[in-house]
């Protein structure tokens, strides 16, 4: 066990001492306290070098103490819990928590691979780009093997996350992003105006740069003053707050993208528990009060672990009650930093120098260094840092440019702040450049966005406070809300002043910009000398800001660098924006529940308990679930058991759920006349007790779709449609109603999911029916011919409909009763049916039965072809306006080379014909020139006894009995077929009529 | 985005199906230039930046046709109506202008 948090100042701090926990840090155990991030806890025992950097295998530590950090990446858990990438920063830690060190090989502390910091000239910028030039082989063969093992990031877990993510909606008058002062003084404001709030912090504790900065308002501690505000909020019935929840994303309308870390911070949830949960946040207006990232500035091995922003050392000081080393050396170009020297000194570490680029600073500082005896160097700058696996000094350059070095083994550096813009520019909104604080602040907003404190630019804490009570306040009223503004509760004093400065020339050492990418001042030059100039082509030249922590430490230094080099204004040079996510969203918590079988719905048939009870053999069709076929014992393929079915219904009587098609209700005067209109032929003339089939167009004049219309009335038609159109088809007829034909007495009803329907198709058919439909009905085909239909009672009383329609070529029909009489009905169907011997059958019979007819399904009506095509030209009426008329008459349309419906059989009758084979001249090459057209649907005919083929060939009715080849590339096989008429099996259709 | 339907009130945008410009109308097919007007009806589309009118279908919610007045630069929505009225209305228009 090594010695215990020697690290950890007694008195600081927020963290519970009272709750120990214990963790392992590349499977070392330590422990922490509850309150710490697994980033305190390391530093708290003394752990500075947490990975190695991606790409030159740097040591690395702990920049930072939020979600910006670019270097502290670990990976969390184990085995399908492994989660890479996760910033220590970040981790909350828990007992138990196991964290790895990553990108390092072997073992962190010695990286053979650090050898790539030796080979850097290939590793610079643009080397990607610069190597693809070289031998492509080269490329796959040897380099990117070994760049994909040197630069890199965490693994992945390799089993299925185990854990349960969530989604949920939330909805308010105000959002607060960020619970820092400005955020929690504009939730205060608009709360107690009335308005309905939602503050959200990424944090586990809210508080912002209060937890971390030693602040006294209204006579209390920040901290104190936080924690009252808290807990008033927390009072309130109209506030929702919601801790370890980040705002990834701002889109239209108000809606946010959140996610909430409900169970991150214990080792595995709780049963029932989600590990975190998706949100969807819809505010009439939101207050971005998300503070601001301190830049580090650029300095020869400013990498090297023990340098650190001033405001982490702050924050692990003051959050954390940790120490980050002994010596310290500040080193910033603005007034904030100074405030560090009395946290260091009350951490009980040595102030060794306070370095600041500006060449006067001012009295407050200078004299407050004094009275701490510390050395003061102006208008200098630290060069580089010293030592390797940790700081050891800081080379100290001095204005004159005298050289010195300082022993020390942490550098708090601060090049001034950015606020936090990113969610204001997820819009398209573009930040502004500020000359007076260095810095870009928040451009043109939505009207519902508002943007508060440090966020905006106002960088002390009483300005975060008026920011807050006037934004909150303003927020409430844009909601109805009468709110006066809030007294602002009385600060001290603070001093803010920043004078730009980004990196340090005379550093000897790698000096990094990027430290997520390992992008380096010098990668900066060369993009500038190779003209890579303009802010994207800088980005993409040298990966800068592309990775994980999307440039927030490193954008705005980059850009600056880029504008001194080129000589002109940093928003001449260009301006930083993001896209969401604001930090990295796990894929488990945005795909939540739909993973696997929940990806999508699945819709059960009316049959489908009484089909399973059978044996079926289900098919996903679109959400639906169907049965395929229904096996016998003994049978050895489901080609025999297609077969049998087939023959059975072609000499008996077999049963089919075709509840799938879609239907639709349409009703109204004009009825008939808005079916003329969507369907190529006409409607209106149908006599009432009639169907009719009929096809309708897109407006372009290619086919949509088929399926029967029924008339029960002289204004009341039911209209089916194939299952897979069903939506789209009622789109569609909403769309001519609504839109093209308002004037029109005519309303749809959907009602797919409210009839069970079954098709009952073989000679026996009737004879079956006959014992199921309820007298005085009159099934006989004098009274109830082909095409016929009628609204009956069946089973006793029960309400239903009968169609004489025919799919599969025999003497058939559809009924139909409520779908909650679907299973009655088919268990009826089937045991009033064991005398005739009635089988169900399932799509696959289904399907055979309608290709030795030559009826048209889906893999004709593709959307490619046309009603001509398809060898339905002549159903097209003339004497009437259609959809898509106009346009099926287009040349292109009525070529008389374009590729038909017609039929195909093998020469070699053992043969297996190929759905999607291509035509090609018996004599021809297999080529692209050479085809004439494709297979689209075949099956083997029982009847028959071979194999049958649908396609579509050009001039195929001219090509009756011509042999051509049927090329299915992807399985290697060719066929000779032969061009037949595209219906094999009661050609006349005399069997349907009986 | 969201979308304040005039039948269900205020809902997001995965509720709806987004069509296209509703500036464009289904041209009569006993016209002379029948051919080209479907053309221009069927593929022609302006590429508007600032304010449009576009069709949305209220697919999960009432199934109404919507004009939704949306500005494609901001995704800003001023204004929503059933589709059948405007239709309606340009009707009574077309057929009152001599
Ligand atoms: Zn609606």
């Amino acid at each position: 066990m090594t010695q215990s948090q020697t690290f950890r100042v007694s008195g600081l701090g927020l963290v519970d001492r009272t709750k120990s926990l214990d963790f392992t840090f590349d499977g070392v155990p330590y422990t922490g306290y509850a309150g710490d991030t697994l980033a305190s806890a390391l530093l708290a025992n003394g752990i500075r070098l947490v990975g190695r950097s991606f790409k030159y295998h740097r040591p690395r530590g702990i920049l930072t103490a939020g979600s910006e950090e670019p270097n502290a990446l670990v990976e969390l858990r184990s085995g399908a819990r492994r989660e890479p990438n996760t910033r220590a920063t970040v981790a909350e830690l828990y007992e138990g928590l196991e964290a790895k060190s990553q990108n390092r090989f072997p073992s962190l502390s010695f990286d053979l691979l650090s050898v790539n910091g030796l080979l850097s000239p290939v590793f610079s910028a643009g080397f990607y780009y610069k190597t693809f030039m070289w031998p492509a082989a080269f490329w796959e063969k040897l380099y990117e093997p070994i760049i994909r093992r040197a630069a890199g990031l965490g693994s992945a877990a390799i089993e299925p996350d185990p854990d349960l993510y969530d989604k949920a909606n939330a909805f308010c008058d105000v959002l607060v992003i960020g619970s820092g002062p400005a955020g929690l003084m504009a939730a205060l404001s608009a709360a107690r105006a009335g308005a309905k709030v939602i503050v959200v912090d990424e944090s586990f504790a809210m508080g912002g740069r209060l937890l971390s900065d030693v602040r006294s308002i209204d006579g209390k501690s920040g901290v104190d003053w936080a924690n009252a505000v808290v807990a008033e909020l927390a009072a309130s019935p109209r506030v929702r707050l919601m801790p370890r929840t980040t705002i990834f994303g701002a889109y239209d309308s108000g809606t946010f993208g959140a996610v909430e870390r409900v169970a991150d911070h214990v080792a595995v949830p709780a049963a029932g528990e989600p590990r975190q949960r998706l949100w969807h946040i819809v505010a009439k207006h939101t207050i971005v009060a998300q503070g601001s990232t301190e830049r580090p500035i650029v300095f020869g091995n400013n990498d090297r672990p023990g340098v650190m922003l001033a405001s982490a050392v702050r924050s692990y000081i003051n959050r954390f009650g940790v120490a980050p080393g002994q010596t310290a050396v500040v080193f910033s170009n603005n007034d904030d930093a100074a405030n560090t020297i009395d946290d260091l000194i009350r951490a009980g570490m040595t102030v060794a120098a306070l370095v600041d680029t500006r060449p006067i600073l001012p009295p407050a500082i200078k004299s407050k260094a004094r009275k701490h005896g510390i050395r003061v160097f102006e208008g200098a700058a630290v060069a580089d840092a010293i030592g390797g696996q940790r700081v050891s000094g800081a080379r100290i350059v001095a204005a004159y440019g005298t050289a010195q070095t300082i022993s020390c083994d942490l550098i708090a550096a601060s090049g001034g702040f950015n606020p936090n813009v990113q969610v204001t520019t997820h819009l398209g909104g573009r930040s502004q450049w500020q000359e007076n604080l260095a810095a870009f602040v928040p451009g043109t907003l939505p009207k519902w966005m508002a943007v508060a404190g440090a966020a905006n630019g106002s960088f002390s804490t009483s300005s975060c406070l008026i920011d807050g009570a006037r934004t909150g306040a303003e927020a409430a009223a844009a909601c109805g809300f009468a709110a006066a503004v809030a007294t602002v509760p009385s600060t001290d004093d603070e001093l803010t002043e920043v004078s730009a400065f980004w990196h340090v020339e005379a550093a000897k050492h790698k000096a990094f910009v990027d430290q997520q990418n390992d992008v380096t001042a010098a990668d900066i030059r060369l993009a500038e000398r190779e003209g890579f100039r303009s802010v994207e082509h800088l980005k993409r030249y040298t990966t800068l800001g592309m990775a994980t922590d999307q440039g927030k430490t490193s954008n705005v230094n980059g850009l600056a660098m880029m504008a001194e080099l080129t000589n002109k204004s940093i928003p001449a040079t260009g301006a930083t924006s993001a896209r969401p996510p604001y930090t990295p969203v796990s894929l488990g918590v945005l795909a939540g529940e739909h993973r696997e079988k929940h990806f999508k719905p699945t819709r059960l048939t009316p049959s489908h308990d009484w089909a399973k009870e059978r044996g079926a053999v289900f098919v996903e069709t679109g959400m639906w679930l169907r049965a395929q076929y229904f096996p016998k014992s003994g049978e050895r393929d489901w080609l025999e058991t297609v077969n049998r079915e087939v023959k059975t219904v072609r000499s008996g009587v077999g049963v089919c759920d075709v509840s799938t098609l879609g239907k639709i209700e349409v009703h109204g005067t004009d009825a008939g006349k808005f079916l003329d209109r969507v369907y190529i032929n006409m409607m209106s003339t149908l006599g009432v007790g009639k169907a009719r089939y009929g096809m309708m167009l897109r407006e372009d004049g290619v086919a949509m779709d088929d399926g029967t219309a029924a008339r029960f009335a002289d204004d009341r038609y039911f209209i089916t449609t194939t299952t897979a159109n069903a939506i789209k088809v009622l789109q569609h007829l909403e769309l001519c109603r609504q839109w093209h034909w308002p004037d029109l007495d005519v309303q749809l009803f959907p009602v797919s999911d409210q009839w069970a329907q079954y098709s009952v198709a073989g000679p026996r058919a009737r004879d079956l029916l006959a014992k199921i439909v309820d007298a005085p009905f009159d099934i006989s085909n004098a009274a109830f011919p082909y095409m016929a239909c009628a609204e009956i009672t069946a089973l006793g009383g029960i309400k239903a409909r009968i169609y004489r329609l025919s799919f599969s070529g025999e003497l058939a029909y559809e009924i139909a009763v409520p779908a909650r009489y679907g299973d009655l009905l088919i268990r009826r169907l089937m045991s009033e049916g064991e005398e005739f011997g009635a089988i169900p059958y399932g799509t696959e019979a289904l399907g055979v039965m309608r290709i030795e007819k030559g009826h048209v399904a889906g893999a004709e009506l593709n959307g490619t072809t046309t009603a001509a095509d398809l060898g339905l030209g002549k159903m097209a009426s003339t004497k009437k306006d259609f959809v898509g008329r106009v346009l099926a008459q287009r040349p292109g349309l009525v070529d008389p080379d374009r590729p038909r419906l017609i039929g195909f059989k093998p020469i070699d009758t053992a043969v297996r014909l190929r759905g999607g084979a291509h035509f090609i001249g018996k004599d021809e090459e297999p080529t692209a020139q050479n085809d004439q057209g494709y297979m689209t649907s075949v099956a083997y005919s029982p009847m028959l006894g071979h194999w049958v083929g649908l396609g579509l060939l050009a001039r195929s009715e001219a090509r009756m009995g011509e042999i051509l080849k049927a090329v299915d590339p992807v399985r290697g096989e060719s066929t000779l077929v032969q061009v037949v008429p595209a219906a094999f099996y009661d050609v006349e259709g005399a069997r349907l009529r009986v | 985005m969201r979308i304040n339907c005039p039948f269900c009130g205020e809902r997001g945008n995965d509720e709806f199906s987004y069509l296209g410009d509703a500036s464009v109308v289904r041209p009569d097919a006993s016209a002379p230039d029948a051919a080209d007007a479907f053309y221009a009806f069927a593929y022609e589309r302006r590429n508007v930046a600032g304010p449009t009118q576009e069709l949305w279908y209220h697919s999960a919610g009432c199934h109404a046709w919507l004009v939704v007045t949306r500005d494609t630069r901001t995704h800003e929505i001023s204004d929503v109506k059933p589709a059948q009225d405007i239709a309606l209305e340009r009707q009574n228009s077309a057929s009152t202008t001599p």
